[in-house]
């Protein structure tokens, strides 16, 4: 099935096949010349903070010749007492062909896909989903390990609260990874099916060939999940010490923004296994495919 | 003036009635009752055409929402729907705006309930001031204007020592306490029940434990205390079994159950509908499971709807936003009905928790049973009239149900108070 005009919600509408093409797209894209800005419209609705994302897709919509076009909530009527609703309808009346968004609460993107005319893609809603962020991380695994089948893959840290390692975990079992997680119990997710758990970093590094390090993302935490980030990173950083026991082939990924000394010594920036920001140069790609398929951006005029 | 109720299927299985007679009301009460025909004169004569009279139902959870939010339910609308559902009375929640907290709130309630309401409406007292969980409210005078049990519903409370003393100072009233049964330190800010589900859709979840946790604390109190306890809206099947265990001891502790709650899990959210949203949260069916085999055994008194009007443009928020709570008077009995049709559930045992078993609960003495003496409130019902529950078949003031477009096999087709008819199906 074609993606035009298709809303991405959650990364299990994608099958295998859709996955695949998009990433040769992708990998297309990457050698192309960025095209001038055309005719359509991306509207972008960031509901809670964001830079890199934002940014990703603002890049990915000027590489394929999409003009995007921000409301920041906090600047319009949403302080006003305007709804999600009046303000996503507004971005449509104003010309948007496609909508991006980010907001708080699991499953919104879901209510303005029924309501809008224009295709809605999920770049973020609360804890839930982050469709976009999986399938750059499953295209980097692709493009950096040569192929995503059997990858062993271990997610580390805050799963619990990571709307990136839930839809990482789907997207990557779906497209034939084994995927194992190791953290503390108070940020486990005791229901999440079809995963290892490991009992320390320490055999988890020693059994992955992919190492996703997760943000602790402190702003959803409740309160008492670690007694300090310094006790978090003693049990779960990843150092050089510990990247010891980490095949020398593998990579090391993490989603952003990192913070240093938490989930990661400042060292291993340097280790030649980092592809942090391969993920970022990828996400670029990989949105722009998703986008011109679902907005139906004509490519003929693209040059190799 | 005295009334004749005749053809009628005299049900209540509190006193082991069942079969076609007779019921004759004078002064509003039952004077006589018979499964023979009454050898008797009336002014007035009701031809119930072999239907079902049951003793008037009994909710002994709604929120009203008046005074302060007339705009979701008033005492008129919220009673209009009670009758429509066969409930010949309501005890209200106190959590209006202010909050039932002083005689001047109760006396409103009551004053509108004069003016404006057909059925029997009980307000029940805050158990704190503002339901802050702070300051006693004035117990003795809030009963003396009316209040018949107190509460903090909607909020649990949560300092032990305070549900401590309250359960002692009240057991000098022989009212009850009702608790809700929820500690908020660890509900947090779940909107659904905490399991594979709420992970699935990224939401918070809110454990067993916190339903659990209070249930257990309050019974060891009432033993302590030898206050009598009501638990509300239990969801959990490990609060049940707390229950029962507390019962076999021989505590002055009961229970409730909502047809939400004995009809639907946790599943039902899979759209993210906020209709589907409430507090204590819809669990899993093994809960679910424990709660009508509960109910069943007589370890659960009674069904209340815990009926909780919201506007469309709240239940509209996003999802975690928006507020707890659904409306229930409605479609009560013929929810629970389908229970009863399913074999999950008794009929004996549904008219019981929804007649006699609450007005144990709140102790009322006066009704809950079709006995001489009693007040002349009945409810008609008939087993085999199809419907289907639609956006226009409400008298609340609210839509926010569960039960929407549910089709549903019983109704109630009529309702007295006092002998006198406060609702009949498609009438006035």
């Amino acid at each position: 099935m074609s993606l035009l005009g298709r809303s991405l919600l959650d990364i299990n509408q994608l099958k295998n096949s859709d996955v695949e093409e998009l990433f040769s797209f992708s990998k297309k894209l990457k050698q192309l010349k960025p095209l001038p800005l055309g005719h359509k419209v991306l509207g972008l609705l960031f509901f809670e903070p964001s830079t890199r994302t934002r940014a990703s897709f603002e890049m990915a919509s000027h590489l394929i010749g999409v003009k995007s076009l921000s409301l920041d909530p906090s600047q319009s009527s949403i302080t006003k007492g305007e709804t999600i609703e009046d303000t996503a309808l507004t971005l449509q009346a104003l010309g948007a062909h496609a909508l991006v968004m980010r907001h708080s609460s699991p499953g919104i993107s879901e209510k303005l896909s029924e309501l809008l005319k224009i295709p809605v893609i999920n770049a973020g809603d609360g804890q839930r989903g982050h469709p976009t962020q999986a399938l750059l991380d499953a295209f980097t695994i692709l493009e950096e390990r040569g192929a995503i089948v059997g990858e062993k893959v271990l997610l580390v840290g805050d799963v619990k609260y990571s709307r990136v390692a839930r839809s990482n975990i789907q997207l990557l079992k779906k497209l034939g990874a084994e995927v194992a997680v190791c953290s503390p119990s108070t940020l486990k997710d005791p229901y999440l099916e079809g995963v290892y758990q490991v009992a320390n970093l320490e055999e988890g590094l020693r059994w992955a060939t992919v190492c996703m390090m997760l943000r602790m993302q402190v702003e959803r935490q409740m309160g008492y999940e670690v007694p300090s980030l310094k006790e978090y990173s003693r049990r779960f950083g990843i150092n050089a010490q510990r990247l010891k026991l980490f095949t020398s082939k593998g990579i090391l990924m993490h989603p952003g923004p990192f913070n240093r000394g938490v989930e990661l010594a400042p060292e291993i920036l340097e280790d030649p296994r980092n592809r942090i920001l391969a993920q970022v140069k990828n996400g670029v790609f990989v949105r722009a495919a998703l986008l011109s398929r679902i907005m139906g951006v004509d490519m003929e005029g693209m040059k190799l | 003036m005295k009334v004749l109720f005749q053809n009628a299927h005299l049900y209540d299985p509190s006193c082991q009635l069942d079969g076609m007679g007779e019921v004759l009301v004078e002064d509003h009460h039952i004077r006589e009752i018979g499964l023979d025909r009454l050898d008797v004169n009336a002014h007035h004569i009701v031809d119930l055409e072999g239907k079902y009279l049951l003793p008037g139902f009994i909710d002994i959870h709604v929120h009203f929402r008046e005074p302060g939010e007339e705009h979701k339910e008033t005492i008129e609308s919220g009673s209009r729907a009670a009758a429509m559902g066969g409930f010949t009375t309501v005890c209200c929640m106190p959590n209006t705006r202010p909050a039932n907290d002083s005689v001047l709130v109760t006396k409103y309630i009551l004053d509108k309930a004069k003016l404006h309401s057909r059925i029997r409406i009980h307000p029940i007292s805050a158990a704190s001031k503002g339901l802050e969980g702070k300051e006693m409210v004035e117990y003795g005078a809030m009963i003396d204007a009316g209040c018949i049990a107190v509460s903090d519903d909607g909020r649990c409370v949560m300092d032990p020592y305070f549900a401590r003393k309250v359960l002692e100072y009240l057991s000098d009233f022989k009212v009850p306490f009702i608790e809700h049964c929820e500690d908020c330190r660890l509900s947090q800010e779940g909107a659904m029940n905490e399991g594979r589900y709420s992970s699935e859709f990224g939401l918070r979840g809110v454990p067993h434990a916190a339903e659990d946790i209070i249930v257990a604390r309050d019974i060891s109190l009432a033993r302590t205390t030898k206050g009598i306890l009501h638990l509300a809206h239990l969801s959990s099947r490990h609060s049940v079994a707390a229950l029962r265990l507390a019962k076999s001891e021989g505590l002055k502790v009961s229970g409730e159950v909502t047809p939400h709650h004995l009809l639907l899990t946790e599943e039902s959210l899979k759209n993210l509908d906020s209709n589907f949203k409430m507090a204590p949260p819809l669990r899993t069916e093994e809960d679910r499971q424990a709660l009508v085999k509960a109910l069943e055994e007589g370890i659960i008194e009674a069904i209340a709807t815990d009926h909780a009007p919201h506007n469309l443009e709240e239940k509209s928020l996003e999802f975690h936003r928006a507020p707890n709570g659904v409306i229930g008077l409605e479609t009560a009995f013929a929810a629970c009905m389908k229970l009863v049709d399913q074999g999950e559930l008794s009929f004996s045992r549904l008219v019981e928790a929804l007649t006699s078993g609450p007005a144990r609960v709140m102790g009322f003495k006066d009704r809950g049973q079709l006995k001489v003496g009693k007040f002349a409130d009945f409810t008609v019902v008939d087993l085999k009239a199809p419907w289907s529950v639609e956006k226009n078949s409400f008298l609340s003031k609210s839509r926010n149900s569960p039960f929407m477009s549910w089709k549903m096999n019983s109704q109630v087709l009529a309702t007295y108070v006092g002998g006198e008819c406060v609702y009949r199906v498609g009438g006035s």
